[in-house]
């Protein structure tokens, strides 16, 4: 087995998924095949949108990277260890690869907001000094000053509370970082300070970011790769660009194509020659001004 | 005839530590004062944290004001007997889909309101059936409820409170744990019974592009209505929307930029028809 890390991480892990399949309810009639032979790398250090709609099985998906779930076939391979080999150690395994539920604020539960983040540090092994370290850089790093680390999670704001529990996971250490719909039911603002938080977390310590989200404005402006569920199986992966110009396919999949995207053909339709493969609002702009001033000249 | 009418309407949470005394209040909903029309579709947008649930809690009875007064269809909500009538004129949506489903089939669920409020049998079966189909759910009466989407599960839930035949529906962030698609469904179910079936619509929500056809927009910060407009009036002031850590639709974003980059395009576009006429305009 290999050491473990030391504070700031350089050294983060590669995440390899050989022909998985799942399936639940497997010997009677209702069974379900949640995963369809999954083929996926997920390497250090990439910042990754995982899309699909509810049901699609990117939630399956997720809980087999920290082997929360066991494929019923295929393999998965953490630094090219076997996860499900029987001396595996799993613990190490969900130290590396944290997880942010859903509203993750629901699961605040300590009297005070350093202690909650302590909480998965101590439960690691880590004496209560190094738990409280590891908290204090965590909350810093997440936007949290020391005036909080006494008060009770439970009298912050709605955008403060999920950073604590952000937080929570980051105190770990990990080096997949994995969040689940980490903005749903934030005030736009409190969407776009969250994506700005994740986006600097993978840059200040290296890791790995999966973003899983219903919204195609964001993961268009903050991932470089895509992964899309459809069924239990892997449909497009792929730089957000070209996933995107398969607006048709991605709507009979229930999801859709970034607003701007939308714009654009509309405007094309109607003569503009302006760029269709525009997903974020700034290369929009950037193509709607050529085209108009274009015209002027 | 205004089917909700708010004056004067404070709110007032009220701490208080592990002996139950009270410890302080926290002021949510401070001096609002506000009407809607039987038939209109209304938004109410705000950060969180700026008081809309809160408000949106007094329309149905949840909450009662800790100052002011609040009338659905005339009715006092701090009448204690008028309170099931007031409950079934003014339906609300929650947001998360799994916490608003009881029935084990999909048609018990929507004839649980109802059933509860004595309609004879045969009349909450009719109810069930133009309820559903109302959201276009018709074709799921016989399904359990957890074998549907989130979109899905919401218009079940909008459908059981269509049954109870409300004037008024609050959907209080109908769409915040939804899919794209779901999010669609929920959007233009919500949109049809207002248009078709006449029901006054206050819808809740953080995402802006949902809300470009309503007949008002109400904002709230700090408790208080902030600005007040058509939807073209409010999403015509960028700025201030931001500083209330709000957005405008991707399509008013878009113009508002180029606007700034020197294009010359109207104020408040909202859709991107608009957008396509006015940049083809300025193409001359």
């Amino acid at each position: 087995m290999k050491k473990e890390p030391a504070g700031n991480h350089k050294e983060t892990m590669e995440i390899r998924l050989e022909h998985v399949n799942y399936i639940y309810g497997g010997d009677t009639e209702l069974a379900v095949h949640a995963l369809d032979d999954v083929n996926i790398t997920l390497p250090a250090g990439q910042f990754i949108g995982l899309i699909g709609h509810t049901g699609s099985g990117k939630s399956t998906l997720v809980q087999h990277l920290n082997g929360l779930l066991k494929p019923t076939s295929g393999r998965i391979y953490c630094d090219g260890e076997d996860i499900c080999a029987k001396d595996y150690n799993m613990k190490k395994l969900r130290q590396k690869v944290g997880l942010v539920f859903q509203y993750p604020e629901h699961q605040l539960f300590e009297a005070d907001v350093l202690s909650d983040v302590c909480f998965g540090p101590k439960n690691l092994g880590f004496s209560k000094e190094e738990a409280e370290a590891k908290a204090k850089a965590a909350l810093l790093q997440v936007g949290l000053s020391e005036e909080y680390f006494d008060q009770s999670p439970f009298d912050l704001s709605g955008g403060q509370k999920r950073r604590v529990a952000i937080a929570g996971v980051l105190a770990m250490d990990p080096e997949v970082l994995i969040l689940d719909e980490p903005t749903a039911g934030l005030d736009p603002k409190g969407r776009e300070e969250i994506l700005n938080l994740i986006r600097k977390l993978k840059e200040e310590r290296g890791i790995t970011v999966v973003l899983v989200s219903h919204s195609m404005d964001d993961v268009a402006n903050y991932v470089e790769r895509i992964i899309v569920v459809n069924h239990g199986r892997i449909m497009f992966d792929d730089a957000p660009r070209k996933v995107f110009t398969h607006v048709e396919e991605l709507e009979n999949m229930g999801l859709a194509a970034p607003q701007v995207t939308y714009i654009m053909k509309a405007l094309a339709e109607k003569g503009a020659a302006v760029d269709t493969s525009a997903i974020t609002l700034e290369e929009a702009k950037q193509s709607i001004l050529e085209w108009v001033k274009g015209n002027k000249a | 005839m205004d089917i909700i009418k708010a004056q004067d309407l404070s709110f007032d949470y009220i701490r208080r530590d592990e002996e139950g005394n009270v410890e302080g209040t926290t002021r949510a909903v401070n001096h609002v004062s506000l009407s809607v029309s039987q038939g209109d579709f209304v938004a109410i947008l705000g950060h969180n944290g700026s008081g809309k649930s809160t408000f949106a809690k007094h329309l149905n009875a949840i909450l009662m004001p800790t100052e002011g007064t609040v009338w659905v269809d005339g009715m006092d909500t701090r009448e204690e007997a008028k309170i099931w009538d007031i409950r079934q004129e003014a339906g609300m949506v929650f947001q998360n889909p799994d916490n608003q489903i009881i029935g084990q089939v999909v048609e018990e669920d929507v004839g649980f309101g109802p059933e509860n409020m004595g309609v004879p049998t045969k009349e909450i079966w009719e109810r069930v059936e133009e309820s559903l189909k109302a959201v276009g759910m018709y074709e799921y009466r016989k399904y359990s409820p957890n074998k549907l989407s989130g979109g899905q599960k919401q218009r079940v839930s909008i459908a059981g409170v269509l049954a109870m035949h409300p004037k008024c529906i609050v959907l209080d962030e109908p769409t915040a744990m939804l899919d794209p698609s779901g999010r669609r469904e929920v959007i233009r179910a919500v949109r049809a019974l207002n248009m078709v079936e006449h029901v006054t619509v206050i819808l809740i929500t953080h995402y802006m592009e949902e809300i470009i056809h309503a007949d008002h927009v109400f904002v709230m910060d700090v408790g208080k209505v902030a600005m007040h407009g058509t939807p073209k009036e409010v999403f015509s002031r960028v700025e201030e929307l931001k500083a209330l850590r709000l957005g405008v639709p991707e399509v008013t974003q878009l113009a508002w930029e180029l606007k700034q980059s020197g294009v010359n395009l109207p104020e408040g576009i909202l859709t991107v028809e608009e957008l396509t006429e006015a940049l083809l305009q300025c193409r001359g």
